[in-house]
């Protein structure tokens, strides 16, 4: 269901949109195994033309997706991870942030900016899995927070796109207590009556589904996405139980009445603006 | 019978050696008391020794000690009157998070939190104090109840982590700490959060955003426990003194990065030993920062707390 006529969107869109789906001129499923052409892929918004597989995308993607012919101005672009607990494990943290940033392009798990949205001024912040599994470190917890000031700065709603397995691990207590942060600045915005969606996209689970994630006006989620606290695998050793059909997908999430409601990709732009114009 | 910890043996044998020595003066009437005396003195410096020197994954130890005070022998030793409330009002009751209206130092107060368990029965009911969407919801009620009657809140926190079950997932978990880390950035009343014991991630940030959150000496505070941190970076559990050392989870690691405000000290050999003494500085701690809040408009309160975290984090810019 289409609540505007759609434009033509992501022509003009830069080579690294490809960052995250797979390159090549053909695209296979990975859930129905159907091959189709990347391009027609792309202008599905990388959802398969088939089984409607929703490909796990970043924030390239989803910016180009969401704002007007893709532009937008972004917010803290250099804002990189420092190490304030000098953290080893197997290899030095800085080490890792480092050849991470070389791997994928990116500075940190969370990319923010503002600009319009089918002529809606909007902020929006959105997460990349790619970079330590889109995990919540000072980084994301900041950048967080300075998109919603900027939100609550400029009145324009905000929309969050997670994208995390949760903790950063390496940043320990810090981690945690960008928990604490994103929570404040959401409380703010709340208070100040700016609209709020949070998308939970594949997967969103740990410490980010226990703050923000949760937090929005409106929760909604993409089709099938794994949404939990606790990750499957501690689940079932907790339990010693296999996990049933379907546990902690959207839909069953949905069901158990923690989101609003599940909306497909090619339609999100359109229904995100249109419930914002309602609130105007 | 006393538990003692690996890193306590010298202790413990000392100790022994003490008792061996009592009884050989009574049944054969030798006077030992020069010899006593100086086994004491030897066992308190030893004590000494050892607690002033603690790695951080003895303190971890510590936090976990079978025989350290929880929530409620704390409310039961620090208060003239309690009056215990129960359940979320929508789901059940959570043994694992416990809360009511307190008399403490002739003031009422709001005093909750996690809950563990003594013996086996206790502990399984107590679902080794990890609380369920429920336990948290029912927080939350406790917590605007004070606020509504204009009474400080008091939390107290010692837990694993909140609970990963299947039925904890169906009733939103994630949701449910989301709400209270949200909700008590508002709330009006001071609130005052102490860890305890073991401080695991989100199941007790839950319940711990405040005005001024403490540590007791001997207890960690992060966002996972150095076992699963052990299990993930290095896949083997064999990391976790590593993992602990690495992730600076003790009370003296977060006051210095200014994540949490303020350590209650323990009476040397740690809060287990002395459960009067522990509670009774604790009461001061308390009625001392009370003292500090009140001074504050509510308006004050909020912002300063919301100040406070907006603060932590290091980035490069
Ligand atoms: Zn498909």
């Amino acid at each position: 269901m289409s609540w505007f006529i759609r434009k033509e969107k992501g022509i003009n869109t830069p080579t690294e949109m490809k960052r995250e789906a797979p390159d090549g001129l053909w695209y296979q499923c990975p859930n129905c195994k159907k091959v189709m052409h990347t391009r027609e892929h792309k202008m599905n918004a990388y959802t398969c033309v088939h089984c409607n597989y929703h490909e796990k995308i970043g924030s390239t993607e989803y910016f180009a997706l969401l704002f007007d012919d893709n532009l937008f101005t972004e917010l803290d672009a250099n804002m990189t991870s420092a190490d304030p607990l000098h953290f080893v494990d197997t290899k030095a943290y800085p080490e890792r942030v480092k050849s991470t940033i070389g791997k994928t392009g990116l500075k940190d798990a969370v990319r923010s900016g503002y600009g319009k949205m089918n002529d809606l001024e909007v902020t929006i912040a959105c997460m990349d899995f790619n970079f330590i599994g889109g995990s919540m470190g000072s980084v994301v917890g900041e950048k967080i927070a300075r998109a919603i000031d900027h939100s609550l700065k400029t009145r324009t709603p905000f929309l969050m796109i997670s994208r995390s397995g949760g903790a950063r691990m390496m940043e320990a207590g810090f981690s945690l207590m960008q928990m604490a942060k994103t929570s404040a600045k959401l409380a703010l915005l709340s208070e100040a009556r700016i609209p709020y969606v949070s998308l939970l996209t594949d997967p969103t689970t740990g410490g980010v589904t226990a703050s923000f994630a949760m937090q929005g006006d409106f929760n909604i989620a993409e089709p099938g996405a794994l949404i939990g606290f606790a990750g499957p695998r501690v689940i079932r050793e907790t339990i010693g139980k296999n996990l049933p059909e379907g546990f902690q997908s959207a839909e069953f999430v949905l069901e158990h009445g923690f989101l609003d409601f599940i909306v497909d990709r090619k339609d999100l732009k359109d229904k995100v603006t249109s419930l914002f114009r309602m609130l105007e | 019978m006393r538990t003692y910890l690996d890193f306590e043996r010298p202790i413990a044998d000392l100790e022994a050696r003490l008792v061996e020595m009592k009884k050989l003066a009574e049944s054969s009437n030798v006077d030992v008391s020069e010899a006593v005396a100086s086994l004491e003195v030897s066992i308190s410096k030893l004590r000494k020794e050892i607690f002033e020197n603690l790695t951080r994954w003895q303190r971890v130890q510590l936090s976990r000690h079978p025989d350290r005070p929880y929530t409620l022998d704390y409310i039961s030793l620090m208060c003239d009157q309690f009056i215990e409330l129960h359940g979320d009002r929508a789901v059940r009751d959570d043994p694992a998070m416990v809360g009511g209206f307190a008399e403490l130092g002739g003031q009422t107060v709001m005093i909750l939190g996690t809950q563990k368990g003594r013996n086996t029965k206790q502990r399984q009911q107590r679902n080794f104090g990890m609380a369920n969407p429920e336990g948290y919801r029912k927080a939350l009620r406790l917590m605007k109840l004070a606020e509504k009657f204009n009474k400080p809140i008091i939390t107290m926190i010692d837990t694993p982590g909140a609970f990963p079950g299947l039925e904890a997932e169906e009733r939103g978990q994630g949701e449910a700490i989301a709400r209270n880390l949200k909700e008590m950035f508002s709330l009006k009343v001071p609130v005052i959060c102490i860890i305890i014991g073991e401080g695991a991630s989100g199941g007790a940030l839950g319940i711990a955003i405040g005005d001024r959150v403490l540590m007791l000496e001997n207890t960690w505070y992060s966002v996972i426990s150095p076992e699963n941190c052990s299990t993930i970076l290095w896949r083997s559990w064999d990391y976790k003194e590593q993992a602990a050392e690495a992730m600076k989870l003790s009370a003296r690691d977060m006051e210095k990065y200014g994540l949490v405000d303020g350590i209650v000290e323990e009476p040397v050999g740690g809060a287990h030993a002395d459960h009067a003494e522990m509670a009774r500085h604790m009461k001061e701690v308390i009625l001392h920062t009370l003292e500090e809040l009140n001074r504050l408009s509510p308006e004050e309160r909020v912002s300063q707390r919301i100040d406070k975290f907006c603060s932590m984090g290091v980035v490069v810019e």
